[in-house]
């Protein structure tokens, strides 16, 4: 805690609100802005602002202290409230940091890969959808959920849409995108609706007390909490729900995949968490039924199905957002088991994913960049042309896969050993066959970079050509940090056992 | 760091190993290969002075691992193996090869960290070590030497699988401890264990890899090889198994039977390496009688061991180097022209024979004593029987067909001085060890339990002693003038490894024949499941399959729809 102390205090008592703030102002700012460099220049230092503030907040919940921030000092439940516990901040650390690392990344990427005149506005839009995300994480008013929520979505259309110049199928997938978020959005106000309805408040904590009061509630609270869940799985890609992910993982700039598919994802996930566990509760019999038949069910279908259809992709990053559904299953599947143990494991493997799919992404966006490659087959060889980023995306593709000594073994491990605990030997057996499923789609890459070789134009074999400093520095950072989890678990770990503690009442 | 690489005497002989790999210059190499063991028995020297303070342990993943352990035992064996390691470095001066300097060291490191191993799981990462590195030392051997060392390789890799599972059977056993102790087989992994060890160790039936690997390595090869691996085990098996009754009579087996093939192999070095099963027999009875004697019988037998069965593994390697054979048949009458080397011969062969006043006599008559003070007497019976068999092909046959018997007619230079001041220095120790006024008593004051009085100078065991050589000596002299005694002949001699070389070949062979006509049919049926499986699998997840339509917005929409209602489906069962 020697570091906490070496913070000056407003960062900590008034963090939360910083979070949110700062970047939606600056957002507004930086889009006016006339020089990329300029706004990628604030990009950079809001973000590590927020990674800082958010780090020194992550210090105080392992210290023990929670806080609750209100807002223009009103009161709950009259006034908005922003939450810091033990739930919430590693993701606001991870959705900062992952911020940080992709602006860092941007420098060389989005020069590639955007058009110039529309790199200010999109250093923006990425601020503004930061501050949407941040804020949907920390608020504590189920509304205020909805604002953020919304914001952070629009700006994430306009982002994967940027794409346009890189890959005209982007347009198709942002609209896609736009029609199936606003789907989700509105099925999750919806709910909000009827929630309000039941209970007559809209602060999550008060909202919590009165079902828990009225014993779940009538069935306005059963259709609202169906209405949620549903809104919430389509932003979190939910397995049959899943259908605007691969698009727009695919053909979104490379630093816009990364940052959906390390953060955006796992916010909706929290939320998922946060509305499951500690509004409504796992008590309440239609909540124990859902999270045990659908979210189970569903889970296990995508880790099944999602690992199947990333074997058979030809386009690589279609296979890693093949991939992404299925790990969402593996989260759901840790969701589904319920226990302590079951439940810390799936908040585990969102912290690890995050930082596994980051460091596989900012690879295969380094290809692009240097060879324009994103089909499977042009792998041929890569391990000899780019030899530093493969070896990043060695080192993800194992964590992916669960090799022992990395962030996806601890988290697969911890899952195996939740599912045995629960006497779901079935769901152990389904995780073994998804890693192997993973070993094929990620072996099939490996295989073509490092045993083919390197392609030849007109008679001459394609030149070494390793990606930029500025892109390989937050790769490694990601794939060395998957290594360091692999090897010694304990901070990690310990955030997922206080998340899980939170959602099952006490702890902080 | 560093303090964690002098923590055990092994890892400091390890690097030097892997330095070794490195340095192109073979006069550095060979002072490393030299100086590494010297350094490793200073380390010892002083860990013994405070065994606790030695003691060192990491901890890896959560689980303890103990790289330091020290006991009067384990000091008597790292000192044998740097002693060993010394000797074979001198043997070896005269070879310039990179591949045998760095192997023979980190072989040798592991031997030596592996006795230091406080835990299971330590000991199975230098076991493997050992096993690893020691093949490159059969594979210098020559052409026919690849696939021995591939069998060697096989071997000793599934003796290292079944030590790390009997020790993980083990450790759950004891919650989580992986502390090497008495084991005992009535344990859970204690049957696995014994069988990791006995591979290892070469166990009757188990034995064979030792008589196929060892003559075909290299000639310093086989002089460093015969040195640790069984060693190793056979210090794995003194730790664990101490007492237990069945390895009496494995043991009493392991001394008798190698005694017939011993008597009929036409290659010397494979007569030898016979004869190290057979030594290697006395010291698993001791460890199974397991009382304090027999436990110092062991310990002071494997010190005389490892220096006369080296020193006659290097008499043989200086002839092969000077005449290109070790075949009983092509040599003979070499006295003439190898004098010294004869001599050392001969001190190496009366060693092992158990001669009075050379090592063997004060070593192995312990464990034959601690035999008779427990009562088995059929044992004893076969330990002598074992003994006069010794003396007929360690003691008499490998030096007669060598450099007496019919002249060969070679006539050859002396071996290099290297080679000679080795042997010379070994045949000193040979004599030294059982030197009666003050030689033996060092010895003894090494051993594992120091307040076990014995004396080897008695007039009763001198007399038997001698009755017993005596009578071999002349039995083989009247089998000879009789001519009934077994000629040198270029033969193959079919030990049980025909079983499994041979007859589980033909085995293979016949089911490989059976199968490929199978196959022709099986095939066609499996390749249309596999076609038809893939084609479906293809169908539904490929970027042109079902799943992956370009889902239109309505599509999905509809789905969300339909997820609600099985949500609001299962709500609904849920309050009924």
């Amino acid at each position: 805690m020697d570091i906490l102390s070496a913070y000056p205090s407003w960062p900590i008592t008034h963090g939360a609100a910083l979070l949110v703030v700062l970047p939606l102002l600056l957002g507004a700012i930086v889009s006016i802005l006339p020089r990329e460099k300029m706004a990628w220049a604030i990009t950079l230092i809001v973000s590590l602002i927020l990674t800082v503030t958010a780090f020194g907040l992550v210090l105080t919940i392992f210290g023990g202290e929670t806080q609750l921030y209100k807002l223009g000092g009103w009161d709950p439940p009259h006034g908005i409230s922003f939450v810091i516990d033990g739930l919430n901040t590693p993701v606001l650390f991870l959705i900062s940091a992952m911020a940080l690392l992709c602006t860092i990344y941007g420098l060389p990427s989005v020069a590639a890969e955007v058009e110039p005149k529309k790199r200010a506005p999109f250093y923006a839009a990425f601020l503004i959808g930061v501050a949407g995300l941040l804020g949907m994480v920390v608020t504590g008013d189920a509304f205020n959920v909805f604002v953020f929520l919304e914001v952070s979505s629009i700006s994430t259309y306009v982002l994967v849409a940027m794409g346009a110049s890189r890959d005209r199928r982007a347009l198709k997938a942002a609209y896609n995108y736009l029609i199936l978020g606003s789907i989700g959005a509105t099925f999750f106000v919806i709910g909000l609706g009827f929630l309000y309805m039941e209970t007559g408040t809209l602060n999550m904590a008060d909202i919590g007390r009165i079902l828990a009061d009225l014993d779940g509630g009538s069935r306005v609270a059963m259709v609202a909490f169906g209405f949620i869940t549903v809104g919430l799985g389509l932003k979190l890609a939910m397995f049959p729900l899943h259908m605007w992910l691969p698009g727009a993982y695919a053909h979104a700039p490379s630093f816009v995949t990364v940052f959906l598919a390390s953060t955006a994802t796992k916010a909706a996930l929290y939320l998922m968490l946060r509305f499951t566990f500690t509004i409504f509760d796992p008590s309440f019999d239609y909540v124990m039924a859902v999270i045990m038949y659908v979210l189970t069910g569903v889970g296990v279908a995508a880790m099944l199905l999602g690992s199947l259809q990333a074997i058979f992709q030809t386009d690589a990053r279609r296979t890693l957002a093949f991939s992404s559904i299925a790990q969402v299953g593996y989260m759901l599947l840790g969701v589904g088991i319920a226990t302590a143990a079951g439940l810390s494991a799936g908040y585990l493997h969102l912290l690890n994913h995050a930082v596994i799919k980051g460091c596989l992404f900012f690879a295969l966006g380094a290809f692009w960049y240097r060879y324009g490659i994103t089909r499977c087959e042009d792998f041929n060889g890569l391990g000899k042309m780019m030899p530093w980023t493969m070896g990043a995306f060695t080192i993800g593709g194992l964590s992916l896969i669960g090799v022992p000594a990395t962030a996806g073994f601890v988290s697969k491990l911890n899952l195996v050993i939740a599912a045995m605990e629960r006497g779901w030997g079935w769901a152990v057996i389904i995780i073994m066959v998804t890693s192997i499923l993973a070993l094929v789609y990620i072996g099939r890459l490996l295989l073509a970079a490092y045993f083919q070789s390197p392609p030849e134009i007109n008679g001459e074999v394609v030149v070494r050509n390793e990606a930029p400093l500025m892109m390989l520095i937050p790769m490694w950072f990601l794939a060395l940090l998957s290594i360091a989890i692999g090897i010694n678990a304990d901070l990690v770990s310990e955030a997922a056992r206080n998340a899980a503690s939170v959602l099952l009442g006490g702890g902080v | 760091m560093i303090d964690l690489i002098l923590s055990n005497p092994g890892f400091l002989v390890i690097i030097a190993g892997v330095l070794c790999a490195l340095v192109p210059i073979s006069s550095i190499r060979k002072f490393l290969v030299g100086a590494a063991p010297i350094a490793a028995a200073v380390i010892i020297f002083t860990a013994f002075k405070d065994p606790e303070a030695a003691r060192t342990a990491i901890s890896v993943g959560g689980q303890e691992m103990i790289l330091m352990r020290i006991d009067r035992l384990a000091m008597l064996w790292g000192y044998v193996f740097c002693l060993a390691g010394v000797l074979n470095a001198i043997y070896g001066l005269h070879e310039k090869c990179k591949i045998t300097d760095a192997s023979a060291l980190i072989y040798m490191g592991a031997a030596i960290s592996g006795v230091y191993a406080g835990d299971f799981l330590t000991l199975f990462i230098f076991w493997e070590m050992a096993a690893i590195s020691s093949v490159l030392l059969v594979w210098k051997g020559g052409e026919n030497s690849f696939s021995a060392g591939v069998r060697y390789l096989a071997i000793h890799v599934l003796s290292g699988v079944l030590l790390l599972a009997g020790a993980v059977m083990w450790g759950r056993h004891n919650g989580g401890d992986f502390t090497i102790g008495h084991v005992g087989l009535e344990n859970p992994g204690g049957l696995l264990l014994l069988l990791a060890m006995g591979i290892k160790c070469g166990f009757p039936l188990l034995h064979n890899w030792i008589q196929d690997a060892y003559p075909k390595a290299s000639i310093t090869g086989t002089v460093i090889l015969s040195a640790f691996t069984t060693k190793l085990a056979l210090y794995a098996l003194a730790r664990c198994f101490a007492g237990e009754d069945i390895l009496i009579y494995i043991g009493a087996i392991m001394t008798c039977f190698p005694v017939f093939f011993a008597v009929i192999e036409n290659d010397l070095r494979r007569v030898l390496s016979y004869s190290l099963n057979n030594q290697l027999g006395f010291m698993v009875c001791g460890i199974g009688i397991g009382t304090d004697l027999a436990m110092n019988g062991v310990a002071a037998h494997l010190a005389a061991d490892v220096i006369f069965k080296g020193l006659l593994f290097m008499s043989m390697g200086a002839v092969m180097y000077r005449t290109g054979t070790a075949k009983a048949s092509d040599l003979g009458g070499l006295f003439r022209s190898m004098p010294l080397t004869t001599v050392f011969c001969l001190i190496g062969a009366g060693s092992i024979a158990a001669f009075p006043f050379l090592s063997a006599f004060v070593t192995k008559s312990m464990i034959m004593t601690a035999a008779l003070y427990e009562h088995h007497e059929v044992v004893l019976a076969m330990l002598l029987f074992a003994s006069a068999g010794v003396m007929e092909h360690s003691g008499i046959k490998v030096p007669y067909f060598t450099f007496f018997s019919h002249d060969s007619g070679k006539r050859v230079e002396e071996a290099p001085w290297n080679m000679l001041v080795a042997m010379g220095l070994a045949s000193l120790l040979c004599v030294f060890f059982a030197f009666p006024w003050g030689g033996y008593q060092f010895l003894y004051s090494l051993l594992p339990n120091p307040e076990v009085h014995y004396n080897p100078y008695t007039g009763n065991h001198v007399v038997t002693q001698l009755q017993l050589l005596f009578g071999a000596i002349l039995a083989f002299n009247l089998l000879k003038k009789a001519k009934v005694y077994p000629d040198e002949r270029r033969a193959e001699i079919l030990d049980f490894d025909w079983t499994y070389r041979r007859l589980g070949k033909s085995i293979a062979v016949w089911i490989d024949a059976m199968w490929t006509r199978l196959s022709a049919n099986v095939a066609v049926i499996r390749a249309n499941f596999i076609d038809k499986a893939g084609r479906r699998l293809y169908q539904m997840f490929s970027p042109a399959g079902t799943f992956s339509e370009a889902a239109p917005s309505g599509m999905a929409a509809v789905l969300t729809g339909g997820m609600l209602v099985v949500l609001f489906f299962v709500i609904y069962l849920a309050r009924l």
